[in-house]
């Protein structure tokens, strides 16, 4: 019974985050004073030098309007817009790229963004969690307020200064890695995917340095707590071994509010993903969403938004459905 | 961690637990300790320098081709100047006191909202708490810099450095609403509450004079992480060029250096003069809040 509840509670968390989240995005356009479509027919007219007819005007303008889902009273507009995004995963075409579809480059972004995402994640969470471990587990030694440091060293840094500065010195004072990265397209071949690793391993380094941090500090202050805790004090006058408590008593209960504060800190790791792209030209969501901005491609934009909410919510409800396999209060309540 | 504003780990591992108040007005020596007090003097030294320089600045730093552009470190311009004919020293001067004044703006406005919601959630309970959380949940998964992007892209030119404050406002509320309702409920509870509702307090009599002195705090540690997140998040946009630009900041530096290829043309200290400007800063601000943090969490364990 306890598992179904949570389930169900956490179902419906997703659907209101996917539900105001998509809204938030369909109202932010039609807020704002300026209007995309006013600026678009602002740049054809300047690129016709003013030769274009007021009929020839308006008769765009209702196109676009068509085009871009903005007729009918806003209503109709909301259904129509959460119909072509949610049942359809349609944005239409890109501006810039007509008539290439939204969609269609969004998805061939998607394995550039995730493949980065998902390793560098993965590998600072791990990392972070052990050194945390050490650190808050040999809390009363001097040398683990070392790896402490490292923490609070790193932990407040922001992901535009590492990026930065990772660029700084491994492409400019040492240069191991270009300063401009190429990723090659087409067909993959061994050789492509090794100089794909090659290129990628800059902002997957500035995003594992990002996580690094904050895992080790949080880590260490769960470890601190939970080694104070009664049974770990019992397993030791029972004679286990300090690698058993470390590992079995300490680690294993510290983990479960670090997979809970995982699973919340997603949309902040997409973040910084995204601006590790943007920063090192890396071919994913957070490129193509700069382009978009730059060059007021609104189409691109909504559809990355869009597929960032979807997808940001989606992990998090993943986690938090592994959860229960991880904490027998919620599996046997 | 960019945009990761509060998932403060010490405020994550320690339950909340109420704070004697000191009796009286006795020294203020227990709260120092050294993350605390190295964490002030930074601050103090780049905000009360960032305050007071400007007025002696010889030309508004954020106008163009005041001098000559790509001059080296000087006697005259002791940073250099940039690709733009700008005093390096005096924009980054500019930039601290602007990205400094604009953080501690959306912390007064984000500590309000966040108090109110996470206050009025906290106690007030049931359906209405429910229906608080899930709106809060939502803005905190709610991936954010596509969204600050969108806006960027939709009122860019037609913004004040203001308007960018407001809106970091809007969509920052979330994590700091979360803790505070998280302390209210720990709160709601004690014996001192029920005692007030029993001799006739009402709801915002409670939540002004019992609960608010408890948690007033941990707001302060919740303030300077909020000032953390704001300048991280405006010099982000701006970094992408998606901010007011022109306004000095630690981010608008940093977007023109990467703009005029300074890594390539070698100009250094355009880059890294923000660099450990910005990293001084934020370490200075992280020292003072879990310096703070420590200060208390020992008071607590003392007294």
């Amino acid at each position: 019974m306890g598992v179904l509840r949570y389930v169900a509670k956490r179902l419906g968390l997703y659907l209101a985050v996917l539900f105001i989240g998509l809204t938030i995005t369909f109202m932010l356009p039609r807020l704002m004073p300026t209007n995309p479509v006013d600026g678009y027919i602002g740049q054809l007219q300047s690129r016709a030098n003013g030769t274009l007819t007021s009929e020839a005007i308006a008769e765009m303008r209702t196109n676009l309007e068509q085009l871009y889902g903005l007729n009918g009273n806003i209503f109709s507009q909301y259904a129509s817009y959460m119909k072509r995004v949610l049942i359809d995963f349609d944005f239409g075409p890109s501006f810039t790229y007509y008539p290439q579809p939204v969609s269609a480059m969004i998805l061939n972004a998607l394995p550039w963004t995730l493949g980065l995402l998902l390793t560098a994640t993965f590998i600072a969470w791990v990392l972070g969690n052990m050194v945390g471990l050490v650190a808050g587990y040999f809390h009363k030694q001097r040398a683990a307020s070392i790896l402490e440091f490292l923490g609070i060293l790193l932990y407040p840094i922001p992901y535009y200064i590492l990026a930065v500065t990772v660029l700084l010195l491994l492409a400019y004072v040492f240069p191991i890695f270009p300063l401009s990265p190429t990723f090659p397209v087409g067909q993959l071949t061994p050789e492509k995917i090794g100089m794909i690793l090659y290129n990628s391993l800059l902002p997957g380094i500035t995003l594992v340095l990002a996580g690094f941090g904050w895992n080790i500090l949080s880590m260490k202050a769960l470890a601190v707590a939970t080694t104070e805790e009664p049974y770990v004090v019992y397993a030791r006058l029972k004679g286990a071994s300090n690698w058993t408590r470390m590992m079995s008593y300490v680690f294993r209960n510290a983990l479960l509010p670090q997979v809970t504060a995982l699973a919340l800190s997603l949309g902040m790791v997409f973040n910084g993903a995204l601006l590790t792209e943007m920063i090192f030209s890396y071919p994913g969501i957070g490129l193509i969403m700069r382009t978009a901005a730059t060059g007021g491609d609104y189409n691109v934009l909504y559809g990355a938004i869009t597929l960032s909410i979807i997808a940001v919510a989606t992990a998090g409800l993943v986690i938090d459905l592994i959860y229960p396999l991880l904490d027998p209060r919620i599996r046997h309540k | 961690m960019s945009l990761s504003k509060d998932i403060d780990p010490i405020v994550l591992a320690e339950p909340v637990a109420p704070v004697n108040a000191p009796r009286g007005r006795g020294s203020l020596m227990w709260l120092l300790n050294p993350r605390l007090s190295i964490g002030l003097v930074i601050l103090a030294v780049m905000g009360l320098g960032s305050m007071i320089l400007p007025f002696f600045a010889p030309v508004d730093p954020s106008v163009q081709a005041s001098y000559m552009r790509n001059l080296k470190m000087s006697g005259a311009h002791w940073l250099g100047t940039n690709s733009l004919g700008q005093d390096i020293f005096w924009f980054l001067v500019f930039a601290v006191r602007n990205s400094l004044a604009l953080g501690v703006l959306v912390a007064v406005g984000v500590t309000l909202i966040a108090t109110i919601v996470g206050l009025s959630a906290g106690y007030i309970g049931g359906r209405f708490e429910r229906f608080v959380m899930l709106i809060v949940d939502t803005f905190i998964t709610i991936p954010l810099l596509p969204i600050l992007i969108i806006l960027g892209a939709l009122i860019r030119g037609n913004t004040s450095f203001l308007t960018v404050g407001v809106i970091i406002i809007i969509f920052g509320w979330a994590w700091d609403a979360r803790t505070v309702r998280s302390m209210a409920l720990s709160l709601r509870e004690r014996e001192f509450i029920n005692m007030a509702r029993f001799s006739g307090a009402n709801t915002l009599q409670i939540i002004a004079r019992e609960i608010f002195p408890y948690v007033s705090a941990y707001m302060l540690v919740g303030f300077i992480n909020v000032v953390l997140f704001a300048i991280n998040t405006e010099a982000t946009l701006a970094v992408i060029g998606l901010s007011k630009v022109e306004v000095p900041t630690l981010g608008s530096i940093i977007f023109w250096a990467l703009n005029y290829n300074a890594l390539f043309t070698g100009q250094f200290v355009w880059l890294i003069a923000p660099i450990i400007a910005t990293v001084t800063l934020f370490l200075g601000l992280f020292l003072t809040s879990t310096g703070f943090n420590q200060a208390f969490a020992s008071k607590r364990g003392v007294s």
